[in-house]
Order: structure tokens, then sequence, then C-alpha cells
């Protein structure tokens, strides 16, 4: 009985409390920077496309979601010739992030992607680079890879040694 | 059988081994770089390091190279002593210290070796903080792409390419920690094996220029078990297939054939299959459209009789499916008479009993060997580079006494020399195997032939000799006949590239002589295409049987299999022969001459989207299976296509037509001579523990968003009725039988040096035994023709000039040579002359000749070969502008220009 009185008596002092419940959409929610939204791919600082190609973000992806094929330019830079991320698929779980060598593909603060047509939840390529570094600014994955992509030169990299010139004899 | 101790444990292991190739047989997992079971070891990259101890009570122990040191009784041995392991992973890091940031733009990545052994003693983080080791990169051709950053100088590249293939343009330069893998400048590798070295390269540098094309992890590609359609030895490959395109041909081990290389044509050869000038539709010309198919075939196939032309290129399915439609008597091989004569002669010889017909491998272990009319680097490129090894291997009887084992390479090339088995090339023209050969005869086909003659009548008295042999041809082949009788196994090499029947059966007197001398000589045959040995089998008449059956005029269609007939005859031959049937029948996949001429044109699948079995050579019937589903329902087996036709042609109606069974047993039934084909892969209901095996990888990727773009929910997959994989990943996660596997894989071993794990003992045969059915032995009487008559010598004629085909790794094959990096290396269409015929002609290197075969006339190229006789003119053998000459041949040769 007196239990039953102090619940009534707890839920009557909420009602003085502060509102957790927003008045969505109309009042927006606030989100992290790293909360786990929608999935972009970002640029680097010269502006060229982050995104390599190596398959890794469709290799950990749990529900098999993101579709890709690499193709090349003709300085042999690397590049999504097409990106499918399939959203009505993908549980926003960030392995995708976390498996990018390049910074490439990154989950962004936003979830407002509801659509009345499934179709509409496939993203292409077009749909998803955006023109930004997004969440880590500075990065340029070829100027410290070994190969040379038109980025840098052979040797010209951020810790490395001008190329070996092979027909010396000098240690 | 000795006792190892490894970390306390006791193996009984098999003695003569060394160390780590006995560690990875037990399934221990030892890293290694510069070992490789085909080429020994040499202890280069450190890597395999293990803990040896003297005995049970030594504690202390020393640091050995497992690769190094030999399986002795009562070795104690420790892998994961803290010294040995802290060891191996120290110098993974040393290696890794030069080692690029480059994984996620390397076509290695996922498949490598090198990241393999990095997990595997647990280096994950860099400690070297200073600047990287740069190379410049070289250009070496279509076929590989060059990355030199990677390397880890484990030497492997050199040891494969110099020592095991021969090659002369990759080497090692430079000095200390400069060392630099590639040629002296820029230039395509020249070898015939160079793709090897994207598998032999435990990581990155050498890379496989077309799969960057379409670049695609080995994870996420579709693989199955497949067989090289591109010469008649029948390697085995893993064919890998992506978004509905074939993607990459590796190396399929196969202890009895390829072992662990393939040839160049083999690998690169696979880009026929994405041509986008494919026959994708039916075409029924001269019809209105809107009709159903089999509507528009009713006129076609059940009016008038049916002639059926087979074709080396497809299966042993196709071409029986075929035989069954248009019946026994009204099927023809689609070979020219000369060449179906050759391969009955063959057949016969093969099953005569008086000689032994090696596998590939075992070609490698032949002493004194014999090449008689046959180019092999040209013609079949994989026997060339056993045969190299059988030279190479030789000398290796004579170091038996001295203490080196024989996986110790280093010691023992060092112990050899310059030291070389027996070989000698009979051939109009230098050939690559030359620089190996101890002794080579450039003659005529015919004086080729006379000279095995003499072989063999020095050998034994009572075959005739050839008269009026030139004293230095006498003399060559009394040694060489002294050297086939003192030989322990003796191998003689011959084909019909040539298209003289003399040589072959010059190879058979040789073989009989030897036998005579209780010798069990091994006869290996080179044949023209894939599947000539089973369209052979089939004991059809040839193409030109067909156009006599042709001209009586009781057919109403031919039906053609996959056989473009205008490479197999002149012109206006094939012509006549179409117009004498109403319609044509053509079941192809390419868009050629004769698939232009077809009134109905019906596609089919290629090897890569369909299955059948193939004879190869040494009559071994090898399976291989769909890689992927077309998107396009009308490309299907020409055997299902055929099968559906007799059911229809026999009264079925359309929607009523039957699945087949199994066909090849039907084929076993109707010609026993193929008893044993039906086992060379389990059949379609083989199951284990109830689940298929998955061509897919575990990891494949992008199941639910690959075909999205199309329809957001995803389609059931395909279910494959013929065989017992699956399409998908989902199956059985062991290992499968031999012929099944659809690829390498193994936990902790994702390159393809996994294949390690699949073989009863590491290089040893794969588990279960190597996949493919010998179908010699088979009492079926072949007719042969055998004559002892040695042939008359070739005679120069003033009017014209004798030709001899001379066939080229690139170009010679019609279907590589669709792939545009195959077509790249292949020659332009020239005509080989001696320098004093050219003078008679008033021509120089360079200059063009008109030449006249029949009415055809052909404007070519002269290039100077000297060696050639005079009176024989070289042509190369079937490029795509010069097919359709009726071998052997003759040709009036005109100046152009006078």
């Amino acid at each position: 009985m007196i239990s039953l009185l102090r619940s009534i008596g707890l839920i009557f002092l909420h009602m003085f409390r502060k509102r957790e419940t927003i008045q969505y959409p109309e009042e927006k929610v606030v989100l992290h920077p790293r909360w786990r939204g929608r999935i972009v791919l970002t640029r680097d600082p010269d502006g060229g496309e982050r995104c390599v190609g190596c398959y890794l973000c469709a290799a950990a992806c749990p529900v098999d979601c993101i579709s890709l094929q690499a193709t090349e330019d003709e300085n042999g830079r690397r590049y999504p010739a097409f990106f499918r991320i399939n959203f009505s698929r993908c549980i926003f779980c960030g392995y995708c992030e976390e498996a990018c060598p390049t910074y490439a593909i990154q989950l962004t603060p936003d979830f407002e992607m509801g659509e009345y047509n499934r179709q509409n939840l496939v993203y292409e390529k077009e749909d998803l680079l955006i023109d930004s570094q997004g969440k880590y600014p500075g990065y340029n994955y070829y100027k410290v890879a070994g190969l040379a992509a038109g980025v840098k030169g052979k040797g010209e990299g951020a810790n490395e040694e001008p190329p070996v010139d092979i027909r010396s004899l000098i240690p | 059988m000795v006792r190892i101790y490894i970390d306390q444990k006791p193996y009984d292991v098999k003695p003569g081994k060394n160390l780590l190739e006995t560690c990875l047989t037990l399934g221990l997992d030892l890293p290694y770089f510069c070992w490789h079971p085909a080429m020994g070891s040499v202890g280069a990259c450190r890597q395999c390091a293990v803990k040896l101890f003297k005995d049970e009570n030594d504690k202390t122990g020393r640091l050995v190279m497992a690769c190094m040191e030999g399986v002795r009784d009562n070795m104690y041995l420790s892998l994961n002593d803290t010294a040995a392991h802290d060891f191996r992973s120290q110098n993974i890091e040393w290696l890794m210290s030069n080692h690029p940031h480059d994984c996620a733009v390397c076509d290695e990545g996922g498949s490598c070796h090198l990241q393999d052994m990095t997990v595997m003693t647990g280096h994950a983080y860099r400690r070297f903080r200073f600047p990287k080791r740069t190379y410049q990169n070289q250009y070496l051709g279509p076929f590989l792409h060059h990355e030199m950053n990677r390397c880890i100088q484990c030497y492997r590249c050199v040891r494969f390419y110099k020592d095991y293939a021969g090659g002369k343009d990759l080497d090692v330069f430079a000095a200390h920690n400069h060392v630099y893998f590639g040629r002296e400048k820029d230039g395509v590798l020249e070898n015939e094996f160079s793709g090897n070295l994207a598998e032999v390269c435990p990581t990155g540098v050498f890379t496989d220029k077309t799969l960057r094309e379409h670049y695609t992890r080995k994870w996420d590609m579709t693989m199955a078990p497949s067989i090289c359609q591109h010469c008649s030895l029948g390697c085995n490959i893993i064919a890998g297939e992506r978004y509905g395109a074939l993607r990459q041909i590796t190396n399929r081990f196969n202890g009895a054939v390829n072992g662990y290389f393939i040839c160049d044509r083999g690998r690169y050869g696979y880009e026929f299959v994405n041509d986008p000038g494919r026959v994708r539709q039916p075409v029924i010309r001269g019809e209105k459209e809107g009709r159903n198919l089999f509507e528009s075939l009713s006129g076609i196939l059940t009016g008038g009789k049916l002639l059926g032309i087979g074709s080396p290129r497809a299966s042993l399915e196709a071409n029986f499916a075929l035989r069954r439609l248009v019946g026994e008597e009204n099927f023809y091989q689609g070979i020219s008479e000369n060449e179906a004569g050759l391969l009955r002669k063959i057949l016969a010889i093969q099953h005569s009993g008086h000689v032994y017909t090696p596998s590939l491998k075992e070609t490698e272990y032949a002493d004194v060997t014999l090449v008689l009319g046959e180019d092999p680097t040209n013609s079949a490129p994989r026997l060339a580079l056993a045969l190299r090894q059988a030279v190479r291997t030789k000398p290796l009887e004579n170091i038996a006494g001295s203490n080196i084992p024989l996986w110790n390479d280093a010691a023992i090339r060092e112990m050899i020399q310059d030291e070389k088995g027996e070989l000698f090339m009979a051939y109009p023209v230098n050939t690559k195997l030359d620089e190996v050969a101890s002794g080579m005869l450039h003659a005529a086909p015919e004086d080729i032939a006379r000279f095995g003659f003499a072989v063999a009548h020095y050998m034994e008295s009572s075959v005739p000799e050839p008269e009026g042999l030139p004293a230095q041809t006498k003399e060559s082949a009394r040694r060489m006949a002294d050297l086939l009788q003192k030989a322990e196994r003796p191998l003689i090499v011959s084909g019909t590239s040539l298209f003289n029947e003399d040589i072959i059966q010059a190879a058979y007197q040789i073989g009989q002589a030897l036998e005579k001398a209780e010798k069990k000589a091994g006869l290996c045959f080179v044949l023209p295409e894939c599947n000539s040995a089973g369209l052979a089998m089939m004991q059809a008449p040839s193409l030109a049987m067909a156009m006599r059956a042709a001209e009586t005029g009781e057919f109403a269609t031919a039906v053609v299999l996959e056989n473009d007939l205008y490479r197999r005859a002149e012109r206006s031959e094939i012509d006549r022969f179409f117009n004498a049937f109403k319609n044509s029948l053509v079941l192809d996949h390419l868009e050629n001459d004769t698939a232009r001429k077809a009134t109905v044109l019906i596609p089919t699948a290629t090897f890569a989207e369909g299955e059948g079995t193939l004879v190869n050579n040494e009559e071994r019937a090898q399976r291989f299976f769909q890689v992927f589903m077309p998107k396009n329902e009308h490309i299907r087996e020409s055997w299902r296509w055929l099968d559906e036709f007799r059911q229809f042609r026999e009264g079925t109606k359309p929607d009523e037509l039957r699945e087949l069974d199994n066909l090849l047993e039907e084929l076993v039934n109707a010609m026993p001579q193929f008893k044993g084909a039906e086992m060379a892969a389990p059949l379609s209901d083989f199951r284990i523990n109830g689940q298929r095996i998955p061509r897919e990888p575990h990891r494949f990727s992008g199941r639910t968003a690959m075909l999205a773009n199309v329809a957001v929910s995803e389609p059931k997959p395909p279910v494959d009725t013929d065989s017992p994989l699956s399409f998908t990943m989902e199956g059985y996660r062991g290992m499968p039988p031999a012929p099944l596997t659809p690829f390498y894989w193994s936990p902790g071993w994702n390159s393809g040096q996994s294949v390690h794990k699949y073989q009863s003992e590491a290089g040893g045969p794969l588990r279960g035994g190597d996949p493919g059915v010998r179908l010699l032995g088979n009492a079926v009487h072949f007719s042969n023709g055998f004559h002892s008559a040695s042939p008359a010598a070739f005679k120069r004629q003033m009017d014209e000039m004798a030709l001899v085909p001379l066939t080229h790794i690139f170009g010679s094959d019609e279907l590589s040579v669709l792939s545009p990096s195959v077509e790249g290396r292949s020659p332009r269409p020239y005509i080989a002359l001696n320098s004093l015929d050219a003078e008679r002609l008033h021509v120089s290197e360079g200059a063009i000749l008109k030449m006249r075969i029949g009415d055809q006339v052909f404007d070519l190229p002269v290039t100077l070969k000297n060696e050639l006789p005079e009176g024989l003119a070289g042509l190369p053998y079937n490029l795509p502008s010069l097919s359709g000459i009726a071998w052997p041949a003759k040709g009036v040769l005109t100046n152009a220009t006078v």
C-alpha cells in the first residue's frame, strides 16, 4: 500500500522535471560528431576522391550491403567505378569506417533517410560522395602510400628516400 | 620413417625432406618466403627459424633455418620456443621496415603471402620511424605489373624465371640493400611463363595486369575448378568471376599434370569470355521476329536429315549430344582429313600397348628426350617447361653420393654446374628449347621423319635404313640411338604440329625398337586442340567426308558445333559445303565466319558458363565446372541446347522438354572407349554432410548490394543442377575432393600458398589423388595403318615452296588470341625464308612477297631464318588472318614489287 502511494508520488514529481521528449521534426535532435548515421564518401585535402576501391569496407560489412568496382585513372590512381550501399540492409554498425584504410568512408550524424519506396534506399556513388574531408581533415592516402599515382612521384612521399639508383654501387 | 620431436610431441616423418616441408606436411604453421616446393630451398629469407636441440636434455638449443635442415632420426626441435618465435617476428619486422603502406591499392592484398606471414608471426605495429627505400618501376609488357617498392628480396622471382623457366631477361641488379628485381631496361618480359611470377612472388611486386583492368579481390570472386582450353595438355586452372565477367585465371595444382605453373596463354587467354562481340541471342535469319525459338526451329529440326559437325574445342558432352541428335552415321569430326588421320594414328599408338604414354609430370623425369617435329614452347608450352626440368634434373642422379639433399637447390646447382640432361630437338627452325638441347636438327618434316627412322634403325636393324641421309644426320641419329638405349626413362615427344604422319610413325618405330630392347619408352604426343583426343576417340569421319556426304544432297540441314569451319579448309570449299544445305544451324559463342554464314545461330556457353569434360593429349578425362550463371538466359551449354533439339525432334513439346540426368553415363554406354570419363569428378548429387561445395569464399561481399540497382529485393541465387558446387558462399567449409576444389584457402593462409594444406604432403599429390581419369587401357580397337617404310627425302621444288606451319604460343590458338593482352604479343603475319631462297626471289628482310595457296593469295613480309632448309617457307600457323589453309600446304611465291 505504502509502496503504491510512493510510486504515485514519484510519478507526480516527474511532472516538474525537465522534458526529455523533443518535438521532432520541428525540434532537431542533438547528435554527436561520432554518431553513426548516413554513410558518406569523403575527399582528400586536394579534392580528390579518397576511396581507392580496396574492397575492405565491403568485406567488413556484416550484412554485405556495400558493393563496388575499383578502376584506375591514367595516372594509376584507383577509384571506385561505382559504389553502392543498400541502406535498406545497412545496420549502421560502422565496421566499414573502421576497416577503411584511407578515411574515405565515414558515418555521419544524420539519420533522416526515411523513404516511402525501398528502392530509393539504394545509394550510388553520386549520392554518397561529398565535397568534404569529413571527420579526418588533412589525410591524403597517396602521400603516404608507396606507389606513384599522380599525387606524388616515387620517393617524394612523407617518409621516403629518393628512388634507388640501381646502377650505383656506393653504399 | 624417422621419429622427430616437435615441441616434445613425437612425429613419424619421411626422411630425405627438410624440416620446413615436414612441418607443413604435419599441418604445423611455420612462416616462410623463399622456399618453394617446386624450386627447393636456398635459405635466403631467414624466416623459417626453429630451435634445434642436441638431445632431449638440451635446454639451450640453437636457431636453425628449417628449410636448410634435413630431417634426421631423433631430432628435437621447437617451433613455439620464445627465441625462435621472436626471431621470426623480428625478421618480418625488418622485412616490413621498407615495405610500403600499399595494401589498400595492392592487387595482392587478400591473397598475399606476406600479409599471411606477418599476421602469423604477430608483428602488428610498425616501430620503424625512418624513411623508406623506394624504387622506380618498369614496364614489363601486357601481362605483369611491376611495383618494386614492395619487394622483400626473397629471390623467388629470379629463381623461377631464370633457373626454372629458363628466362633471360629478368635478373637481380645493384647491391647490398638496394637489390632490384627487373629487366635491364623497360620492355616486355619474353618468357612464356612470366605470368607465374604473380603467383610465385610472395607479395605484390609482380601482379596480373589483366586483373588490374577489372580488379577484384580473391575473396570476392566466384570460383570454380576448370581446365585450360588453349592447348591439348589440359592444365588445371581456377577461373574467377565477379559481376558477370570472368576476372582471373590462376593455377590449380594437379600433381600429375601442371603442378604449380601454367603458361601465359592459359593465364591470359581468358578474355574471349568477356568479348563484347560474342553471340548473345539466338538468330534466325530470314525469319520475322516475335516467334518462339522452337516454333521457328520446328521446320528445320523436324524436316529432313541432319548432318552434324563436331568440334575439337567443344566438350565430350557437347559432341556426344550432337551425335545423338543427328545419329551416329551422320556425325563428323570438324577437322581436316589430314588432321583426323594423324589423330587416328596417335590414338592407335597410344592404345597399341607397345609404348607408354607419360603424364606431363612424368616427362619432367625423362633422362633422354627426343623431340621430333614439335616446338613445345609454342604448341604445348607447359610441356616445354617440363622438358626444361627434365634437362635440369637429370644431372642430379650423379650427386647421389655427395651427401647433398635434393631440396638444397643452391648447393646442387653449384655442384652440377652446367651439366645437362640429353635433349635432341628436330624442328625446321630454331626453337627456344635449342638453348638447353644437346643436339638439334633443322630439316624439312620429311627429313625429320627420316631422321626418326634412322634412330630406330640403329636400335633395331629390322627397321630399314632411310637412304641417302647426310653423314652428319646419320651420326646424330646413331648417337641418339645409343643414348636412348642407355637411358632409363627415354622420352619421345612428337605431335601433329607439322601435319606429317611419317614423323608420328617414326616416333612409334623408335618406341617399338626400345620395347624390343626391353625399355619402356614414353611417347608424348602434342595434339592440336583441347579436346582433339576426345573427339578423335569418337572415331567419326573427318570434315572432308562430311563434304562428300553433303554433295549427295540427302541432307537438309548442317548442324555445326562450336567450330569455325573457315579455319579448317579453303573458303571456297566451305562455301560449297554450306550451299549444299537448305539450312545451317550453328552453335557457337564467337561471332566468326561460320556463325555469319548460319541460317540459325544459337549462342552457347564458354568454359566459364558451362561445364563439360575434356580429354587431353595423354587421354586424361578432366571435368571443368561452370564458374557463373550468365545473366543472359540464352547462353547455355551446347549439350543442353542439342539435347533439347533432340527431344524436340523426337516429338516432345517445347514446354515438356526434360532436363538431362547424366549425359556422361549415356556417353559411356554408347561408346565404351570412354569408360572412366564419368568418374573424372563426383556426380551432381554428391554432398558432404548433406552440403554442397561453395564456389564463393566465406568472405564474399556485396551480396545484398550488387544487384540492388536493378531491384532492391535480392533474387534467389541460381541453383546448380549439374554439379555438387553451389553458386553461393553457403555449404561445406572443409576440404572438398580434389576435382571439386574451387579455390585454395585455409585459416591463416589466404594466398595460393595454402595449396600445401590440400596436398597429402607438401609438394606431393593432392589428397585423395590428383584429379582426372586416364582412358588408356580400355580395349577398344583403333585402326592404325602402321607401316615401316621410311619416307622419301624432301626435294626442293623449283616452282613452288613447301610450307611448314610454325605454331606460336600467342596467336596460333583460336580463342586466346581474342584476349587483348595475348593479341598484343602475337606476331604479325610473315613468311620465313632461307636467305638463299630470298635471294632467288630478289627480296630482303621485310620485303613483301605474294603467296598463292590454291586460290588464296596472301601478301606477307619476309623474315629471314637461315636455319630453314632451302625450298621450305615457314608460315605462322592459324593466325586469324592466315587461317583457312589446308595443311600440309604448298605455295607459289612471287615478288610483289617486280
